[in-house]
C-alpha cells in the first residue's frame, strides 16, 4: 500500500538523522574510556603513567595486592582506627585543603583495595601524585608514620569493613564521599554540609561567611572551586560519570580531583542521590508514561474508526 | 440595513448567521472547502504542525508562570523551581523541549512534501513563501527559546550566533553589541530574547499561520498526481451525492477525520519521546549553568540548524557567511528557481527526481557533519557537501529549463 511505503521512507530518513546526530556524533565527540566496575588494581594508573613513574606505580599496586591477601584483625584494627579519629572526627574543620571526611560508613561505600592503598600512600591511591611532585605534601600524608607495617594496614581496613559498614542512605553516601568539595544547592548542601535554618539574619550571614571561608580554602587547594553537583546527573552521560568517578584522570588528565575510591555499591548510592536531586521527576515520569501513551493509542483507534466511517463510499 | 429577525433565539443558529454569517463561514472554511481526494497522510502534516504549535503555546504558558528572565535566576527557575517544586512542571518542560525539536522534523517533512509534489507552482507561490516565512519565524523562536534556560549551550550558542552579525571582515562589532545590549551575552541579552520568545515572535507566527492558511484557500492544496481539475464540477458532483465519482472531499468532516487519525498516531510518537527519549531535544551540556569563562569542548546548534551551520563552517569566514546567506535565501525563492511549469510528483519527472533525492542526501549529510568535530575527513566531507548544496540551485534551473523545452517539443 502506497501510504505505508511513504511512511517507511519518512521513518527511514528520520531514524537515519537521529542515529547520525545522536549516538554516532556523540561517539565521535567523546573519547571512549573503559570502566573497571569500581575495582582498584592500579591497572589504569600504571598504563597511563609516564615511563619514570611506571615502575614506582607497579611496585605500589603489587604491594597493595600483597596487603589485601593478608588476613586483617578487626579488633587490632580498632586501636589503629583511634589514630584516624584524630582528624576524621566529624568536627567539620578544614585540614590542609579539605575537611577530612566522616568515616561512619567507610566500609560500606569504599573499596577494600582502595582503602589499603589510601592508607599506604594517599596521593598514589587517589591517582593525584602529580600534584605533590615538589615540596607540597598530601594533607593525609602523615598517615604513613601511623601505619608502618603491612599487618597494621590490613587490620584497620578489616575494622572499617566490619564495624563501619552499616546500612547507608544515598544522602549519607553523598555527604561522606563528595560534599567536602562539591556543594549541592538544590539539596541545601554546602561544603560544610547541611545549612541549618537560622532565626536571625545575622546568624545566617555568619554561617554564609564560614561557607565562603571553607570554599576559599578548597579553592586554594584544588585550584578552582569544584562544581556544584545539583544537576550533574543530567549534565553528563552515565558512562562519563562512572568512569570519571572511578578514575578522574581517565577523562581529564591532570585534573586535581582525587579518586575517591567508591565501590560499585557505594557508587550506586551516590548516583541514587544525584538522581533524586537532579532528576526528581524520574519515578513520576515512569508512572505517568504508560497512561499517556495508552490514551493516545485508544484515541488513534477511535479516530481510525471515525475516519473509516466518514470515508465510506468515497473510493 | 440588513434584516434581523426579532424572533430569532439569541445565540441560536439563525441569530448568529444574521450577525456573523455563521453559515457562510462554515461553508467556506469547512463543509465546502474542497480538498482533493487523491492525497496521502503527508497532507496531514499541516494540521499536525498546527497541533504541535498549540501544544507549544499551551506548555509555554504554563512555563511562563514560573520562569524568571534574570541571568542570576533563570537557570534555577527552570531546573529547580519548574522541575522540582511545580506540580507537573517537569511534564510541561519536557513537552515544550521535545515539541520545539520535533516541530522541525514535521516542518522539514512538510517542506520536502511540497518540493516532491511541486506544490509551490501554478498559483501556489504564496503558500510556499508564507511557509518559508514561518520556517524563519520558527527558527527565530527556537533560537530565542534556547537562550532561556541560561545553561552553557544557551550562552555559547548565543555568543556564536550573535557573532555572525559582525558580518565577517566588515567587523561590525557595534551591531553585535547593539543586538546583545552588552559586550557579551548577559542580563540585557537574556531579557530581550525572553521578550522575543514569549511575545513578538509568537505574534508574528500566529499572523503568518493565518496568512499561510489564507494563501491556501483559492489555489487549493495539490494532490498526489499534480492533477489540475475543475473544482466546481467536482464539488457539484459531490454535493449531488456522487461522492465516489467526485475528485474532492470537504475539509470538514471528511478530510479532518483523516487528519485527526494521523495526529493521534503522531502524538503516540511525541509522548513516547517526552517520557522515554528526550535527551536528543535537551542537550546535557545545557544542564551546566552558563559560564562565560569556560567554553564547552564542542559547541553545536540543535539538530535542525546543523545543515546550515555546516554550510557556514568549512569556508573562511567571509565566504562562509555568503554561502550561509545564499543557502537560506535559495530555498525561499524555489518557486522562481524552478522554471518548469510541470506540477507532478518527482518520481514522474526523471531528472528532477534525481535532483530531489540528491538534495535529501546532501542535507542529511550536512546535518550529520554539522555536529561532528571539524577534524580530518569530516572537514573534507563538510566542504564537499556544502559546495554540492550550493550547486543544487543552478542545477535546478538547468533541469527545469530542459524539462520546459522538452514539453514544448512534445
Amino acid at each position: 500500500m502506497r501510504e505505508l511505503k511513504i511512511l517507511a521512507v519518512v521513518t527511514f530518513f528520520s531514524v537515519l538523522i537521529y542515529i547520525l546526530v545522536e549516538p554516532f556524533a556523540h561517539s565521535q565527540m567523546h573519547k571512549h574510556v573503559e570502566g573497571h566496575n569500581f575495582t582498584y588494581t592500579g591497572e589504569a594508573d600504571i598504563a597511563e603513567a609516564s615511563d619514570e613513574k611506571k615502575a614506582v606505580k607497579e611496585k605500589f599496586w603489587s604491594e597493595v595486592k600483597t596487603i589485601a591477601s593478608l588476613k586483617g584483625d578487626a579488633t587490632a584494627g580498632e586501636a589503629g582506627f583511634g589514630m584516624c579519629m584524630g582528624c576524621h572526627n566529624g568536627a567539620n574543620m578544614n585540614m590542609g585543603g579539605a575537611i577530612p571526611p566522616n568515616l561512619d560508613h567507610a566500609g560500606a561505600i569504599y573499596d577494600k583495595n582502595y582503602l589499603i592503598a589510601l592508607i599506604k600512600d594517599p596521593a598514589m591511591a587517589s591517582n593525584v601524585d602529580h600534584k605533590y611532585a615538589d615540596t607540597m605534601m598530601h594533607p593525609m600524608g602523615s598517615v604513613s608514620s601511623m601505619f608502618t607495617d603491612d599487618q597494621s594496614i590490613a587490620d584497620v581496613v578489616a575494622y572499617l569493613l566490619e564495624k563501619k559498614a552499616g546500612e547507608v542512605t544515598p544522602k549519607e553516601a553523598y555527604k561522606e564521599a563528595c560534599v567536602r568539595c562539591h556543594a549541592m544547592r538544590y539539596a541545601n548542601l554546602t561544603q560544610l554540609g547541611e545549612t541549618p535554618k537560622f532565626k536571625h539574619e545575622k546568624d545566617a550571614l555568619a554561617h554564609k561567611i564560614k561557607v565562603i571561608d571553607e570554599q576559599d580554602a578548597v579553592k586554594a587547594y584544588m585550584g578552582k572551586l569544584p562544581p556544584d553537583l545539583s544537576m550533574i546527573i543530567r549534565a553528563r552521560s552515565e558512562s562519563f560519570l562512572e568512569t570519571f568517578v572511578e578514575n578522574p584522570q581517565s577523562q581529564f588528565p591532570g585534573t586535581s580531583m582525587p579518586r575517591v575510591g567508591l565501590s560499585a555499591e557505594g557508587y550506586e548510592k551516590v548516583k541514587a542521590y544525584l538522581t533524586e536531586i537532579g532528576d526528581p521527576s524520574k519515578p513520576e515520569r515512569e508512572r505517568l508514561g504508560p497512561w499517556v501513551l495508552g490514551f493516545f493509542i485508544i484515541f488513534s483507534i477511535l479516530a481510525f474508526l471515525w475516519k473509516k466511517e466518514k470515508w465510506r463510499g468515497h473510493h | 440595513m440588513a434584516h434581523f429577525d426579532e424572533n430569532a433565539k439569541p445565540f441560536g443558529n439563525k441569530w448568529l448567521d444574521e450577525r456573523i454569517g455563521l453559515n457562510t463561514l462554515t461553508r467556506v472554511l469547512q463543509t465546502e472547502y474542497w480538498i482533493p481526494k487523491d492525497i496521502n497522510f503527508l497532507w496531514a502534516m499541516g494540521m499536525v504542525l498546527a497541533a504541535t504549535f498549540g501544544v507549544l503555546l499551551l506548555s509555554g504558558i504554563f512555563l511562563l508562570m514560573y520562569y524568571k528572565p534574570d541571568a542570576n535566576l533563570a537557570f534555577d527557575s527552570v531546573n529547580y523551581t519548574i522541575m522540582t517544586e511545580v506540580g507537573y512542571g517537569w511534564l510541561w518542560r519536557h513537552v515544550h523541549g521535545v515539541g520545539a525539536s520535533i516541530v522541525f522534523l514535521i516542518i522539514y517533512i512538510h517542506m520536502f512534501t511540497g518540493i516532491y509534489y511541486g506544490s509551490y507552482k501554478r498559483g501556489r507561490e504564496l503558500i510556499w513563501l508564507s511557509g518559508m516565512a514561518l520556517f524563519v519565524a520558527f527558527s527565530a523562536e527556537a533560537f530565542s527559546g534556547y537562550m532561556l534556560p541560561w545553561g552553557q549551550m544557551s550562552y555559547w550558542a548565543g555568543m556564536v550566533i550573535t557573532n555572525l552579525f559582525s558580518l565577517g571582515s566588515i567587523e561590525a562589532y557595534g551591531l553585535v553589541e547593539w543586538i546583545r545590549g552588552d559586550y557579551v551575552p548577559g542580563d540585557a541579552y537574556l531579557t530581550r530574547f525572553f521578550m522575543l520568545h514569549v511575545l513578538l515572535i509568537p505574534l508574528v507566527i500566529i499572523g503568518l499561520i493565518v496568512l499561510h492558511f489564507g494563501t491556501l484557500r483559492l489555489p487549493h492544496v495539490n494532490n498526489q498526481e499534480g492533477e489540475d481539475f475543475d473544482y466546481k464540477e467536482a464539488a457539484d458532483l459531490y454535493k449531488a451525492g456522487k461522492v465516489k465519482e467526485s475528485k474532492v472531499i470537504p475539509f470538514s468532516p471528511v478530510f479532518l477525520s483523516k487528519d485527526i487519525f494521523v495526529m493521534g498516531v503522531y502524538f503516540i510518537l511525541f509522548f513516547y519521546l517526552v517520557f522515554y527519549n528526550f535527551e536528543f531535544a535537551m542537550d546535557p551540556v545545557n544542564f551546566d549553568p552558563a559560564d562565560g569563562l569556560k567554553t564547552p569542548a564542542h559547541i553545536y546548534p540543535e539538530w535542525y540548524f546543523l545543515w546550515s551551520y555546516e554550510i557556514l563552517r568549512p569556508f573562511n569566514k567571509d565566504i562562509g557567511l555568503i554561502a550561509f546567506g545564499v543557502a537560506q535565501a535559495a530555498l525561499f525563492f524555489l518557486p522562481f528557481i524552478d522554471r518548469s511549469p510541470v506540477v507532478a510528483p518527482a518520481h514522474k519527472r526523471k531528472l528532477f527526481n534525481i535532483w530531489f533525492w540528491a538534495l535529501v542526501v546532501i542535507m542529511i549529510a550536512l546535518t550529520a557533519l554539522g555536529k561532528l568535530p571539524p577534524e580530518g575527513i569530516y572537514n573534507d566531507l563538510g566542504l564537499f557537501f556544502a559546495v554540492a548544496f550550493l550547486c543544487m540551485g543552478p542545477l535546478l534551473v538547468w533541469i527545469t529549463i530542459k524539462e520546459k523545452n522538452e514539453m514544448k517539443g512534445a
